[in-house]
């Protein structure tokens, strides 16, 4: 631990951190200029798939396998999308990024968009960051202006140009498809898969999405080499074929109930206590912790026992949770009640449900419904039943809806429920003591703001 | 698919050239949309339907294709201009642990507002919002293009006292 060198935020905290002066004085795009110089495309795909580089936006997928789905000898064109839509609750790394090192993603951009042949990307920008928004196109700008974008980059065959796309405030345009369809000028609504869109994507050609943070990664894969970013965190598991291990560094998000809330480098693997002790310098107020969220609210719960769980793609299957997820803590101290945790979880994603497939629409909607019924003194214990319920059919995983939003719905359900089972029948009994048995159905609440 | 000429067109040569600067980004025109729907919604704070029909005349395509796409946000308000000032107030976890939603309920009280309403005089319109990425300084509100940070009710309210 003690030798970890960090290097996605090594240039965060200099002053003008966000120019190309200040970027390339540190060496910023000396790799894209070797790239551009020394290596084929299919070099650089190489380079990466042996980096064992998986994707950072909560999927983690292999990066250098994803790129490897486009056609071969295409005609073109092809796209990049890059995933600035950065909506997932408690998530801030890809914000703090754009925001102050611009140039470290659009070198990865630069360097991705050469080994796929990509001749437009695309950065679609949430809403909710209008700094980004400034610094991003600042530094485009600069890049323009410096030889850097546009026809042929540097002398070189390569041509590029990125252009960002701005959001309007909708979580599910982070998926992937729903991406897609959003910057074609569409309802949000993601596609059914396949074809994906290696083979067919935004404007029906062939296309790659990545994160922000994935694409900081490329960068110093490239610099550094992919022996220096699997030297970094958590070799594959030779007992499960499955693991395509946890390579490299990550950040960390955590917020919540700790003293320090912000955004820290470590190498994937290090533990959620870890995180919460030593980079959130701990619960806040003296206070004992009682969960914490692992890595956005989709990804479930984990309870302070089980804190010691290592952040990375293999482990937190192993606690019920849904995955790594974005990496972003949450920390609960012993004062918060799970009821009110899990109400704001439904009501997030029965705001941002797109409502296309029926049981993500329906689910999260009376998901909530019952939560506010619960949380106003009128819970009955088969409510907790009825939960778990939608909680375990919705979803990709069972196989019940066309993208994962609703198994990051149901995941919060699940855990919460499962893991304080006693704390929900007792908040139901004492605020319902004449009701909590009932079993006819009885008329919803009135939902403020549910969409 | 022609707008009658009584009617009063909304969308100024300015818009019109900003919107059109955007085509060449795209092979599509129907990827202007939602680009179109920004920059209408910046100068007039709404997006009334007399403009998603000259959109549309500018896209090549039908009123109910922007018309369609538009509402799936529920980020631009057609019947009229939201305040001067829109505020996103920030109800996701991280924020909700530290006091988010008394921060929005303290809003709403002072201005007498529900989430998604504007004050009587123009001047600010609340929205309850989902996670806006600030976390490390919960609670926060998104106030136009200013990202106001580490709030309190009494922080908040005072923020909203200094707006024009």
């Amino acid at each position: 631990m003690s030798e970890f060198e960090p290097v996605l935020l090594a240039n965060i905290g200099k002053e003008d951190s966000h120019t190309l002066k200040v970027y390339e004085s540190s060496g910023g795009y000396q790799a894209f200029r070797r790239v551009l110089k020394e290596m084929s495309p299919a070099d650089v795909i190489e380079l990466v798939k042996a980096s064992g580089l998986r994707g950072r936006g909560g999927a983690g997928f292999p990066c250098g396998m994803k790129w490897s789905f486009l056609p071969k000898d295409h005609p073109g064109p092809i796209y990049m999308c890059v995933n600035a839509d950065e909506s997932e609750p408690a998530t801030f790394n890809n914000r703090i990024l754009m925001e102050l090192d611009p140039h470290q993603v659009l070198e990865g951009v630069l360097i991705g968009c050469y080994a796929t042949r990509a001749t437009t990307a695309y950065i679609y920008l949430r809403y909710e960051y209008p700094l980004a928004l400034k610094r991003m196109q600042g530094a485009i700008d600069e890049l323009y202006a410096a030889g850097l974008l546009g026809k042929n980059i540097l002398g070189s065959e390569f041509s590029l140009d990125i252009y960002i796309h701005r959001g309007a405030a909708a979580y599910i345009c982070g998926e992937e498809t729903g991406l897609i369809e959003s910057l074609e000028g569409k309802r949000a609504w993601p596609r059914i898969k396949p074809p994906f869109p290696a083979v067919e994507g935004v404007f029906r050609k062939p296309t790659v999405v990545n994160n922000i943070e994935t694409l900081a990664c490329v960068t110093h894969i490239a610099a550094r080499g992919a022996d220096w970013f699997k030297s970094i965190g958590v070799p594959a598991d030779p007992n499960n074929p499955r693991d395509a291990g946890s390579y490299g560094p990550k950040l960390y998000c955590v917020s919540g109930h700790v003293n320090r809330p912000g955004c820290y480098e470590a190498p994937l693997g290090i533990t959620c206590r870890h995180v919460i002790e030593e980079f959130g310098g701990g619960v806040w107020k003296g206070r004992k912790g009682k969960a914490a969220v692992p890595g956005g609210i989709s990804m479930g719960l984990l309870t302070e026992a089980e804190w010691d769980t290592p952040l990375d793609f293999n482990s937190l299957a192993k606690v019920g949770c849904l995955g790594l997820g974005t990496a972003a803590v949450t920390v609960m101290d012993e004062t918060v009640s799970m009821v009110d945790y899990l109400h704001n979880c439904c009501r997030f994603f029965a705001h941002e449900s797109c409502g296309q497939c029926t049981p993500c629409r329906e689910g999260t909607s009376w998901a909530l419904r019952m939560m506010e019924r619960i949380k106003a003194g009128k819970g009955r214990l088969k409510d907790l039943d009825l939960l778990l319920e939608i909680g375990d059919t919705i979803g990709i995983i069972p196989g019940t809806t066309i993208c994962g939003l609703a198994d990051g719905a149901a995941w919060p359900m699940k855990n919460a429920i499962r893991k304080f089972r006693d704390e929900f029948e007792d908040y139901i009994k004492r605020t319902n003591p004449n009701g909590y048995m009932e079993t006819k159905p009885v008329e919803a609440l009135e939902v403020i703001g549910l969409h | 698919m022609t707008t009658e000429t009584n009617v009063e067109r909304v969308l100024t040569d300015e818009m019109v050239d900003q919107i059109k600067a955007y085509i060449p980004r795209y092979p599509s025109k129907q990827a202007v949309v939602l680009p179109a729907l920004h920059i209408v919604n910046e100068h007039l704070r709404y997006v009334p339907h007399q403009a998603v029909v000259e959109i549309a005349e500018l896209l090549d395509l039908a009123p109910a294709q922007v018309q369609d796409t538009l509402t799936f946000y529920g980020f631009f308000k057609q019947d009229k201009p939201h305040g001067r000032t829109r505020i996103w107030v920030c109800r996701s976890i991280s924020c909700a642990l530290r006091g988010g939603e008394a921060v929005l309920d303290h809003l709403c009280h002072k201005l007498n507002i529900k989430p998604g309403e504007t004050t009587p005089d123009g001047r600010i319109t609340i929205e309850a919002a989902e996670c806006l990425g600030g976390c490390e300084f919960a609670p926060c509100m998104l106030a136009g293009e200013e990202l106001v940070k580490n709030l309190d009710a009494d922080s908040a309210a005072a923020y909203v006292d200094g707006l024009k």
